[in-house]
């Protein structure tokens, strides 16, 4: 008989689920993705899976750990999408395939594995390779620009030449360049294809709602996230509607809502007690909105995420709770 | 039931309760068992010292162990019959150890002793206590911590509510649903002693909502009694049974854990306990049975009456246990431990058998590096960070699992239960707790050797000073005779020089036998320092303030201890009973701490 000690109840869950239900919340806003600027994201995130679990696989060969029990735990996927759907959607395949590999073998395993890691994997990889490659990194298909679906693989496997003029910034250097250029802006919503990116934001909103009431993550880092990152851009923008874009436009546009739920939620390397997790995301999108308004890359969250990062166990240590009974010790 | 408002404790869980296929049959009695096997030990606190021997024709209901302090509780024959074995049995406690047990063979009659129901209403409280403890009245919800012991109030603080939990927030138990069901009006005569002895402003009857029947029972027979005890059906939320979590819920007090319930003017009894209590003084029949759900992978899960002592697997086989079983959970699903010894007996704490098998409780799937996902954290009912103490109690770092307060962790399970790395989280913290009290212990034997040891360097020095006295003492009296009888033969010679003579060898016995005596002292002061100096290498300087203190303290007492052992060296003869206790040095004695 094994002799195990209570509780010999246990819910019914375990990290592959966990994974799963964060992958599937991810898929309305991949299918917008898809539908409204190209499928090339989905051939993205295929080269970044496969690679994603070639490595996971070898590295844990390395280590002599159970393959079988954590290549299926599907974390190294749910870190593979996060890099796809980062990444520009037409990206040459490689910069994907160097993206993941940095991700999985250095920002994970390199640190012990599974639930080790200090950094978010995903932003390890945006930030090395927007660093290394930042043409590459920068080049997403322009407002109004409608790239085919052969021509989207085209460009990411490198069989035609890439044309500049068909790529541009994102919106948010777009904003950029226009505030600069004194042109103003008017439109409430990021312009970027339409209102493409506004959709897509509104789908990962949906998917994150979605992990909330399914309790894989909490209220507090989205909450956190965007309203610091909406009260800064608020105020700002109610001082100089002129020189900057109001919060709608940030909060839709760029990755802040897939920064709010799905990248700044990634709990290992996050702030885990809620008093924590609200200054680690206030601060996350807080940072990610003077970067990308005044620093010079076109978003923040990365770097912000990054940094952020860093101060997690002063986070921590500083925000426990008081346990039971003792509050008003 | 009374509408009031109710308040909710942080975390908890939701397992499928299960409670449903046991709650079908009434409460049955279950068959005398071949032999009952009476563990001494069925409570927090002092061992009962046995009262019979091997051979001895014993009644049902006749103490066979007395009661060993106040924190203690006798514990009484279940049947009448012959005392086989005194001495180790197998035992119901998860580390498989044995432990003292009246072994008793019935003899079949089940014949009582002579049982006298008293008015406890004509006895004073502390009279009422006494006779609770030698009933062997016990906290049954699990605890066993012996209740007399629970029914004082606190002399500052005024009693507000007597909380009486009937919540059995564990998943498959049941006997505390089926005993409001059918002894409600028993359960409430038994409330009325522990109010009759706390005083409370209000009593507060804690049940789960998911037992309107028990609840209704409740109300009813409070309302045929003409108390004014307050019924209330609580959310069903495990461990909302616990009593600081059913406390919380009905009192809104959080009770911490460095502190006394009564503290906090509230106080908390089991519903089974308080049937109990009644049974004692209403009836004169100590607690030499309870009732236990006999439940899990059997073919009649069912309530039974079962007398404290008999074999658990002989109890199982009442209910049929199905083929595939293959071990007997004692307790609930959530706190429970698998039983090392299928025959180990019966006990005060045993409220539920579950016949355990692979198909109703799957092995566990591997363990996973933990993901800090929070889910534990978020379920702890205490409000603590299993994923910090876990990290903490894996590495062996156990000072920051108190830290972590560790220590405030009631191993309520939950977040074990959640855990999608399945790392079984209670087992480690209760690794951690076992190490730090086994440190604890082991620190505080270290320290009584060494301050024993210090005690008998000074006593040993004590022994050479009194020897030197004693040398110099016959050095002088050699002296002073040989003086003294130089001055009779100069006295014989002629008058004055003997008392030139006379004069210094007087004095000469005194002087010297103080010179000796300074000195020795001061050279065996000397030698102690040094030695101690030596002994105590001060590598304190890099610790925490917290633990420097700790050293300050442990020095300042040493200090204390030394100075008054110096003042005994000073003045052997001024303070022997000072001595006395403070140095069992050489008696062989463990110390009892
Ligand atoms: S529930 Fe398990 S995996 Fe999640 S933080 Fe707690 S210990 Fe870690
Ligand atoms: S077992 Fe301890 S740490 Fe775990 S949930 Fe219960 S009280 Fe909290």
């Amino acid at each position: 008989m094994e002799f195990s000690t209570s509780p010999y109840l246990l819910k019914d869950t375990s990290v592959r689920r966990v994974m799963t239900q964060v992958l599937l919340a991810l898929v309305p806003g991949i299918v917008a993705y898809a539908l409204l600027i190209g499928p090339g994201i989905l051939a993205q995130i295929a080269i970044a899976t496969l690679t994603a679990l070639a490595a996971e696989a070898a590295m844990l060969r390395l280590r002599d750990k159970p393959l079988a029990l954590f290549l299926g735990d599907g974390s190294a996927v749910v870190t593979a999408w996060l890099v796809a759907i980062t990444f520009p959607p037409v990206a040459p395949w490689w910069l994907t395939v160097v993206g993941v590999l940095f991700a999985i073998v250095v920002a994970k395993h390199l640190y012990g594995g599974l639930g080790q890691n200090p950094f978010n994997p995903a932003m390890i990889a945006f930030a090395v390779c927007i660093v290394s490659f930042p043409a590459l990194m920068s080049q997403w298909p322009g407002p109004g620009s409608h790239l085919a679906p052969a021509q989207q693989l085209d460009w990411i496997f490198g069989l035609a030449p890439r044309l500049d003029g068909m790529t541009s910034a994102t919106p948010l250097d777009a904003l950029k360049t226009a505030l600069r250029a004194d042109e103003g802006h008017s439109g409430p919503l990021p312009f970027l294809a339409g209102n493409a990116q506004a959709v897509i934001a509104l789908c990962y909103l949906a998917g994150g709602l979605f992990l909330v009431w399914r309790k894989i993550i909490t209220w507090h880092i989205p909450t956190a996230f965007l309203g610091a990152m909406g009260l800064l851009a608020g105020l700002l923008w109610l001082w100089q509607p002129a020189g900057f874009a109001n919060p709608v436009f940030h909060l839709l546009g760029g990755g802040a809502m897939l920064g709010a739920f799905f990248i700044a939620t990634d709990p290992v390397s996050g702030a885990t007690t809620p008093r924590g997790k609200l200054i680690f995301a206030a601060g996350v999108g807080l940072l990610a909105y003077i970067i990308r308004v005044f620093g010079g890359y076109p978003d923040g969250i990365a770097f912000a995420v990054l940094i952020m990062n860093i101060c997690v166990p002063l986070i921590d240590m500083y925000t426990q709770p008081k346990v039971f009974g003792m509050k008003d010790q | 039931m009374g509408l009031m408002q109710l308040f909710k404790f942080k975390g908890g869980v939701k397992p499928a309760t299960n409670k449903a296929q046991s709650v079908t049959l009434p409460i049955a009695k279950a068959p005398l068992p071949s032999v009952v096997a009476v563990p001494l030990h069925q409570s927090i606190g002092g061992t009962p010292r046995p009262l019979v021997q091997v051979g001895d024709k014993v009644l049902k209901g006749q103490m066979i162990g007395e009661a060993d302090g106040w924190i203690s509780a006798a514990v009484h024959a279940p049947t009448s019959g012959t005392v086989r074995e005194v001495g180790m049995y197998a035992a119901a406690h998860p580390s498989g150890l044995l432990t003292d047990c009246v072994v008793i063979e019935p003899d079949g009659e089940d014949r009582w002793i002579e049982r006298q129901s008293v008015d406890y209403k004509t006895l004073t409280p502390e009279q009422v206590r006494e006779l609770l403890r030698d009933m062997g009245v016990v906290g049954l919800g699990g605890a066993v911590f012996p209740s007399h012991a629970k029914t004082q109030a606190s002399r500052s603080v005024p009693m507000e509510e007597l909380v009486i939990n009937g919540a059995e927030c564990e998943p498959y138990i049941t006997c505390d649903d089926l005993l409001m069901r059918e002894r409600a009006a028993e359960v409430v005569k038994g409330i009325a002693i522990f109010r009759d002895l706390l005083q409370p402003k209000k009593v507060l009857i804690g049940i789960e909502d998911n037992k309107p029947e028990a609840a209704a029972a409740m109300a009813q027979a409070v309302q045929a009694a003409g108390e004014d005890f307050q019924v209330v059906s609580v959310p069903t939320l495990y461990p909302a049974g616990g009593a600081k979590q059913l406390i919380r819920v009905l009192t809104g007090k959080e009770v911490p854990a460095n502190k006394r319930s009564t503290d906090m003017g509230v106080q908390c009894f089991n519903v089974a306990t308080a049937y109990t209590a009644w049974r004692a003084l209403g009836h004169g029949e100590p607690v030499i049975s309870r009732l236990v759900t006999l439940t899990g992978n059997v073919a009649e899960p069912r309530n039974y009456e079962v007398l404290i002592g008999t074999p658990m697997d002989e109890l199982l086989a009442i209910a049929g246990p199905k083929a595939d079983t293959d071990g007997i959970i004692m307790g609930g699903p959530m706190m429970g431990f698998l039983v090392p010894e299928a025959k180990a007996p019966v006990v005060k704490a045993t409220n539920c058998l579950i016949a355990h098998s692979p198909a109703l409780f799957p092995p566990k799937a591997p363990e996973m590096p933990c993901i800090r996902c929070g889910s534990c954290a978020q379920v702890c009912p205490h409000e603590l960070q299993p994923f910090e103490m876990y990290w903490f109690a894996r590495a062996k770092n156990f000072g920051k699992t108190q830290e972590y307060n560790i220590f405030d962790c009631i191993e309520c399970g939950c977040c074990s239960f959640v855990c999608p790395s399945r790392i079984p989280l209670v087992q480690y913290f209760r690794f951690a707790k076992s190490e730090i009290w086994a440190r604890e212990r082991d620190k505080k034997a270290a320290d009584g050797a060494k301050t024993r040891f210090e005690f008998k360097q000074l006593r040993d020095e004590r022994e050479k000073q009194e020897k030197a006295e004693k040398l110099a003492k016959a050095a002088a009296a050699q002296a002073a005779k040989k003086a003294a009888e130089a001055a009779a033969a100069a006295a014989a010679e002629g008058g004055a020089p003997a008392e030139a003579a006379a004069a210094p060898a007087a004095q000469s016995p005194e002087e010297a036998a103080a010179a000796a005596k300074k000195a020795a002292i001061a050279a065996a002061m000397e030698r102690a320092k040094a030695q101690r100096a030596q002994a105590q290498p001060q590598n304190t300087d890099d610790l925490a303030p917290a633990q420097q203190q700790e050293v300050a303290d442990i020095e300042a007492r040493r200090a204390r201890l030394r100075d008054i052992a110096k003042t005994e060296l000073a003045h052997p003869e001024a303070h022997p009973a000072e001595a006395a206790p403070a140095a069992p040095a050489d008696d062989g004695q463990t110390p009892k701490n």
